[in-house]
């Protein structure tokens, strides 16, 4: 125990890296509980994609011209999945608000349990409801015309960097959800947030057809590169602006995402868990 | 099981570890806690001392926004305080809050339970959260859902259950280790009538198997009904501090009350007890009671009972009032309590 510094930092945990992962098992348990007896909650989320599917679908889709040809269902159905993913940094804000505010985060502080587990749970808990989402959403997919060309390893491929994607999402919802001072708070916030994200890219429109100032920040978002690698990764129409390096290499970049996303908004979220007892 | 004996000399203490009970369950010295915003600062606590023995309970009494909570806060390892050392069985608050959650249990103003869960699960995941193993959790629950009369809840879902189910369950879950020393943040706050009774009962329980705990409370006769010392704290500091009965007596003036049973006979009544007391009698119409400060304590009721015999009125009631513990609080703090929500 290292005493005397004015601050001295907590301890993680009684039985370090082994309690962290039993204690996060817990909670990642607790946490998946909620979903069947809150039905309402996975149902609606499946419903707000289905109703992006058939908007753009059938709506817009018809006034959207894909540069070189192509199905524009099976060209949109990459991006609804990519911007289910990036959405879900809602639910994990909103379900963190609500534990702080509900009292429950008190009442883990006070046992002699593993710090890191409510993150860690959470963000694990968050990975597999978004899996049940897709599963959801790949089926109602098929139905309105969107297929994989390639083969299963690619599929494969395409669903662990969604998965991937949606752990590194989590903690920018985990980090949101410490901060904001409501339930109310954490689900404006995150769609201000959200909703520019998922619009300046190339999830609904060719991104050649933006304002020219407009298309690196729509090349480079995140969610450009997630969907822009899945219809690679699928062969799905991919009429990507040709030249740049995210459109060369968007699973590689996707990837540097992850990784960049992660390291800001983990030790954030980390952070400010830790803060709450000052 | 958490028999605990209290004030047992740590020196004469039996050698089985689980009966080994440190005389002094809590000492907290200078406790000094600021929230600063942008504009203002506030000083929640501004020096707080305090002393709990082993197996004996300690009321924290005071209005809203006293310092009652982030005193419980900071002992429980929640918060950390500015100034000022605290120990919880021996174990310091900021450097050693591992051990410290080991031997607590704390149950907060909201009950802070899944409501998601049933019952059930909520006591499983606390016990395993406690690094008890899965079975010894689930044996666990089942004692504790059967203490707390929730057996029949014990499969449905939280949300379902009533506030005073809630806050039974929320108690159970601090209680799952059977900590050495209990935190209980506002218990029965919110309750009903019904509610606050039942909890009253359980709190009692836990006392009389020798639980050693601090309560905070606005209300001045649940301090009375269950502390065996009361601190008064307001604007951040203790006030006051003793048994209850010494706290009104601080207050001084046991004061006589009669009800007459007719209201003809108010003002005859009242010109017969004015010579027994000191200063005038207060008089309330509408329920028939005369009341008066006395310096004579029980020979005066004896002279007004039999004056009022004398002159034949006829009575309800009568008695010798010692001041409440309402009374204690206006006078030491100038301001009422805001116990009514």
């Amino acid at each position: 125990m290292t005493s005397g510094a004015s601050r001295t930092k907590p301890r993680t945990g009684v039985g370090g890296l082994r309690q962290s992962a039993s204690d996060g098992l817990i909670i990642t348990w607790r946490n998946l509980k909620r979903i069947p007896r809150i039905p309402e909650l996975a149902i609606f989320a499946v419903l707000q994609s289905i109703m992006f599917v058939l908007l753009f679908a059938f709506v817009f889709g018809g006034a959207i011209p894909l540069p070189g040809g192509g199905n524009y269902r099976e060209y949109l159905m990459p991006g609804i999945f990519a911007q289910t993913i990036v959405f879900a940094a809602a639910t994990t804000a909103i379900g963190m608000s609500e534990d702080v505010h509900k009292g429950l985060i008190d009442r883990f502080r006070s046992l002699p349990m593993a710090r890191s587990a409510i993150l860690i749970g959470r963000a694990l808990s968050d990975v597999v409801y978004n899996g049940g989402i897709l599963i959801v959403l790949m089926l109602s997919g098929l139905l309105v015309g969107w297929t994989v060309r390639t083969g299963i390893p690619p599929f494969l491929e395409g669903v662990g960097l969604l998965l991937l994607f949606a752990f590194a999402m989590s903690w920018i919802g985990i980090w949101l959800g410490l901060s904001v001072p409501s339930v109310e708070v954490a689900q404006q916030a995150v769609f201000i947030v959200l909703f520019p994200i998922t619009f300046v890219s190339n999830v609904f429109v060719p991104p050649q057809t933006l304002p020219s100032w407009l298309q690196p920040i729509a090349e480079w978002n995140p969610t450009s590169t997630l969907t822009a690698s899945l219809r690679g990764l699928w062969g799905n129409p991919n009429p990507y602006a040709s030249t740049g390096f995210p459109s060369q290499h968007p699973v590689l970049v996707t990837l540097l995402w992850v990784v960049v996303i992660v390291a800001v908004f983990a030790p954030l979220g980390i952070r400010r868990y830790r803060s709450m007892s000052h | 099981m958490s028999v605990a004996q209290p004030l047992v000399d740590p020196s004469v203490a039996p050698a089985c570890p689980e009966e080994i009970v440190i005389a002094t369950a809590i000492a907290a010295h200078g406790l000094v806690k600021v929230y600063r915003s942008r504009k203002s600062e506030v000083r929640a606590l501004d020096g707080i001392d305090l002393e709990v023995e082993a197996g004996t309970v300690l009321g924290l009494l005071g209005p809203n926004g006293a310092g009652k909570t982030t005193t419980v806060r900071i002992l429980a390892t929640l918060l950390r305080p500015d100034a000022g050392t605290a120990t919880v069985a021996g174990f310091d608050v900021v450097h050693q809050p591992q051990e410290v959650r080991s031997i607590i249990g704390l149950s907060g103003q909201y009950a802070a339970v899944d409501e998601n869960l049933t019952g059930r699960e909520n006591l499983w995941m606390f016990g395993r959260l406690y690094q008890m193993s899965s079975s010894a959790a689930r044996q666990r629950a089942v004692e504790l859902l059967d203490q707390f009369g929730l057996v029949e809840a014990a499969d449905r879902v939280v949300k379902t259950y009533s506030g005073g189910m809630r806050r039974r369950l929320d108690l159970a879950g601090s209680l799952i280790s059977h900590p050495l020393l209990l935190f209980l943040d506002e218990p029965t706050t919110g309750l009903d009538p019904q509610g606050r009774l039942g909890m009253w009962e359980v709190i009692r329980g836990l006392v009389r198997e020798g639980a050693t705990l601090l309560l905070t409370t606005q209300y001045l006769e649940e301090a009375d009904e269950l502390a065996d010392t009361i601190a008064v704290v307001d604007h951040g500091k203790i006030i006051a501090r003793g048994t209850a009965d010494e706290l009104k007596s601080q207050v001084g003036g046991e004061r006589i009350e009669v009800i007459v049973h007719d209201q003809v006979d108010l003002g005859r009544a009242r010109q017969l007890l004015a010579p027994t007391g000191i200063g005038d009698p207060h008089v309330d119409e509408h329920t028939r009671r005369i009341s008066i400060a006395t310096d004579r304590g029980a020979q005066g009721l004896v002279q007004v009972v039999r004056d009022l015999d004398e002159a034949s009125i006829r009575i309800n009631d009568i008695g010798l009032r010692r001041p409440t513990l309402d009374d204690v609080f206006l006078s030491l703090t100038g301001h009422e309590s805001e116990s009514g929500e």
